[in-house]
């Protein structure tokens, strides 16, 4: 798998997941149940928004001193006698890693979850020097066998996949006879897989945070598939992005809570391990450790405007709150990362000309900013990807010059008010009945599944209104509500500091409040 | 007090009993109006869409239109929300960084403007029947106001709020997101407008036109039926003044 997981264009890909209704509805149902559960472990914490601020202060410290960090990472792996490998580019990546398979004469390969290594095109790579590839995770083992479906979602990859098609491929592929429970489904892959663990020569593993002052990785999984790839292999590699990287194991304490929680809404995963070269003395353990630490674009981002992107723990609760990716699916975005995250980051990786639509697929609801464990500001984002995109005029003509009157329109108040004047009778001929029904570019887009209003007749309109009508009499004509006023002390003198609750902050999560304060009389 | 009208654009378009029910809810709790002419539109469609630069000269006609305002108060969470961007937006810009903190300082949005600056949570407002509240997403996470509305609907007489599923989320409106990609854009209203209707209220409720426009309009088109009203018209239904409920329109699709 590469980044790019679909030649098709952005509507052809869309269409495809508006059409898949089992996909939509899994989707859907995932969502809903998640955010319960994350919301869940997440009040479990006690002030999760502080916990939040803890973990972009984290996040944005150990990327503004990445060198020494990842300086300090490779010296502890070498002390103890690992390799490390910095990757300037994916192709280098998994040059190097096949190089190690090869100097070993290794022909099997088991790998856990990494969507770096996916990234990084590295499973082709592999199988092209005639290595036999098996992914671990459950998920990634199904799509493996559906010939190589691409993964939807960063945690869960098989989400859009249900039990009877699992059942389906595991009956083409490997001759599963049994029903589609769960278990029954998941003993199967077990039992296949306990023989690959054993057999493998080499176990590749991602890295869900480097401790650099121990020189180790973290892993965090629920199957443990992660530390038997780790442990039964005798070369463990580990394939890191540049940024996935935190000082101690006090700041790794705090972004797994927040890791899990997030993904998965769990207080903890079943496994969390930290690992790295085999010391002395140790009984278990790979006997050689390598660690490629990959840069691919990383460099670029750091230094640009989307740095902040790099704060991303691939925890996927952004993908669980979109309300487009709910609809449309991973698949749609054409990217091994999909959501709100991916549009964000596959075109920094994979270029405009590939997916420029990508930042678009968002009504900019802010609910992956508001969900966000380590507060990327994700939405405005997507807003700066639209202005490069309209700066480096990919944008069409159509679009261009709409956007130019509009904002002329919207600058001018004697040409708007000239709108006033005449949108009325501008709009007569395209209304019936009070609506618009027909009319050109971006009303056509609303029409067409909407009704829209007609504009009302200037002397109709509100600012007509404002200006002829009597003035209703104030105050005094009305008693219940100044007594109000009165008993709380404002006058016409007090300002918007003497409001009488405290102010709302923006950015919170308010969802968390929204399940404490259920909307409705009896919450509130 | 002394309060400018931000009216904004869709209600000096097309919903003019939003903003004449906005001022006279505001002049009956005691407020002052006024409505500064040279206002236009917060520039959000333009920025949003990714037109910086075209954007900033709507930004800045909206700063110079409410310079002398004390307070300025909107119908609309998601304009007051791009108001609030400005000091973003002109960071580092020696003419205009001031003046857009100015702004965003004076700003509020109408249901926040009476509970956190009037201290009021009772306007004396009376709707007979079953309504939903659709709590927008600019409203709720980019201005960070999630309570105000719900203070208020609590005291308005005879109304019973219905509990919406999926409360939080998007109606798929999103600005020229609704036009840029209506097809996704539709499954997102289909599924807010099936939860709108399996409440069985008689009246969805908003503090956004841009929402209830996308809402309504969808459930208009697919033969749902529901009134849709503004929350500025809800509050502006006052039992002793009969004859003043003839400048509340009963929503856009009725």
């Amino acid at each position: 798998m590469s980044l790019k997981t679909d030649d098709r264009k952005f509507d052809a890909r869309t269409a495809a997941g508006i059409g898949d209704a089992f996909m939509r509805g899994a989707v859907g149902s995932a969502q809903d149940s998640l955010k319960t559960r994350r919301l869940t472990a997440a009040t479990a914490l006690g002030d999760w928004e502080q916990w939040r601020e803890l973990g972009q202060q984290i996040r944005q410290h150990t990327l503004e001193n990445l060198d020494y960090y990842l300086g300090q990472m490779a010296d502890n792996v070498e002390r103890r006698g690992g390799h490390v490998f910095f990757a300037r580019t994916k192709e280098e990546a998994s040059a190097y890693i096949r190089d190690v398979v090869q100097s070993k004469n290794a022909r099997k390969v088991v790998k856990s979850k990494s969507m770096v290594t996916e990234e990084i095109e590295m499973n082709h790579v592999l199988m092209e020097a005639g290595c036999e590839v098996i992914e671990s995770d459950l998920g990634e083992y199904i799509l493996q066998e559906d010939d190589w479906d691409p993964p939807s979602h960063i945690v869960a990859p098989a989400l859009h996949k249900n039990r009877k098609q699992i059942r389906d491929v595991f009956a083409s592929k490997l001759s599963y006879a049994g029903d589609e429970t769960p278990e029954h489904l998941a003993r199967f892959a077990r039992d296949i897989l306990r023989e690959k663990f054993l057999e493998a020569e080499i176990g590749i593993t991602g890295c869900n945070f480097a401790v650099a002052n121990l020189g180790a990785i973290n892993l965090v999984t629920n199957e443990g598939n992660g530390d038997l790839t780790a442990a039964l292999p005798k070369t463990h590699i580990a394939v890191m992005g540049m940024e996935r990287i935190v000082p101690t194991l006090e700041e790794m304490e705090v972004l797994d809570n927040l890791l899990c929680r997030s993904a998965v809404g769990q207080k903890l995963t079943s496994y969390i391990t930290v690992m790295g070269p085999r010391e002395p003395g140790e009984v278990d353990g790979p006997e050689e450790f390598h660690l490629v630490i990959v840069d691919n674009g990383r460099s670029e981002i750091l230094a640009s405007e989307f740095h902040e992107a790099l704060q991303c723990i691939r925890c996927g609760a952004c993908l669980n709150v979109c309300p487009v990716y709910r609809h449309i699916g991973g698949h749609a975005y054409g990217s091994i990362y999909p959501g709100p995250i991916g549009a964000v980051i596959t075109p920094l990786l994979g270029g405009y000309d590939d997916y420029k639509e990508l930042p678009y697929a968002s009504s900019l609801c802010g609910a992956c900013t508001d969900v966000c464990p380590v507060k990327i500001p994700l939405h405005e984002q997507l807003v700066m990807h639209r202005q490069n995109i309209v700066s480096q005029g990919r944008t069409g003509v159509a679009d261009r010059v709409q956007m130019k009157a509009a904002s002329k329109l919207l600058s001018s108040p004697g040409m708007f008010r000239s709108t006033l004047r005449v949108a009325y009778s501008m709009t007569r001929l395209l209304s019936r009945h009070g609506r618009i029904v027909r009319g050109p570019g971006p009303i056509e887009g609303w029409i067409g599944i909407r009704d829209m209003p007609q504009p009302v007749k200037k002397q109709d309109g509100f600012r007509s209104w404002y200006e002829n009508r009597e003035r209703v009499e104030r105050a005094d004509a009305f008693d219940a509500p100044l007594k109000d006023i009165r008993k709380n002390g404002l006058s016409a003198k007090s300002d918007a500091n003497a409001a009488v609750l405290p102010k709302a902050e923006p950015g919170r999560d308010s969802s968390v409040e929204e399940a404490a304060a259920p909307i409705g009389k009896e919450g509130r | 007090m002394k309060v400018s009208i931000f009216s904004t654009c869709l209600v000096d378009l097309m919903f003019p009993g939003v903003g004449k029910a906005m001022v006279e809810v505001l002049e009956r709790l005691g407020c002052e109006t006024d409505f500064p002419a040279s206002q236009v539109c917060c520039g959000q469609p333009t920025y949003n869409s990714g037109y910086l630069e075209e954007s900033k000269q709507a930004m800045i006609n909206m700063m110079n239109a409410f310079e002398h305002s004390d307070y300025v108060v909107g119908p609309s969470g998601s304009c007051v929300a791009m108001f609030h961007e400005y000091p973003h937006i002109f960071k580092g810009d020696p003419n205009w960084e001031m003046k857009a903190i100015a702004l965003k300082e004076k700003s509020f949005e109408f249901t926040q403007f009476i509970v956190r600056v009037l201290g009021i949570t009772d306007v004396g407002a009376r709707l007979e029947g079953s309504a939903t509240y659709h709590r927008s997403c600019h409203m709720t996470r980019l201005l960070g106001e999630a309570e105000t509305p719900f203070m208020l609907l609590e005291k308005v007489d005879g109304l019973q709020l219905e509990p919406l599923k999926n409360a939080d989320n998007c109606c798929g409106f999103g600005g020229t997101f609704s036009v840029k990609m209506p097809e996704i854009s539709e499954q997102m209203v289909d599924e807010k407008s099936a939860c709108v209707a399996d409440t069985g209220a008689e009246y969805l409720i908003s503090a956004d036109m841009g929402c209830l426009m996308n809402i309504g309009g969808r459930m208009s088109r697919t033969g749902k039926e529901i009134q849709v009203m503004h929350i500025a018209e809800v509050l502006n239904r006052i039992p002793a003044e009969p004859e003043r409920r003839g400048t509340v329109e009963g929503g856009a699709f009725a």
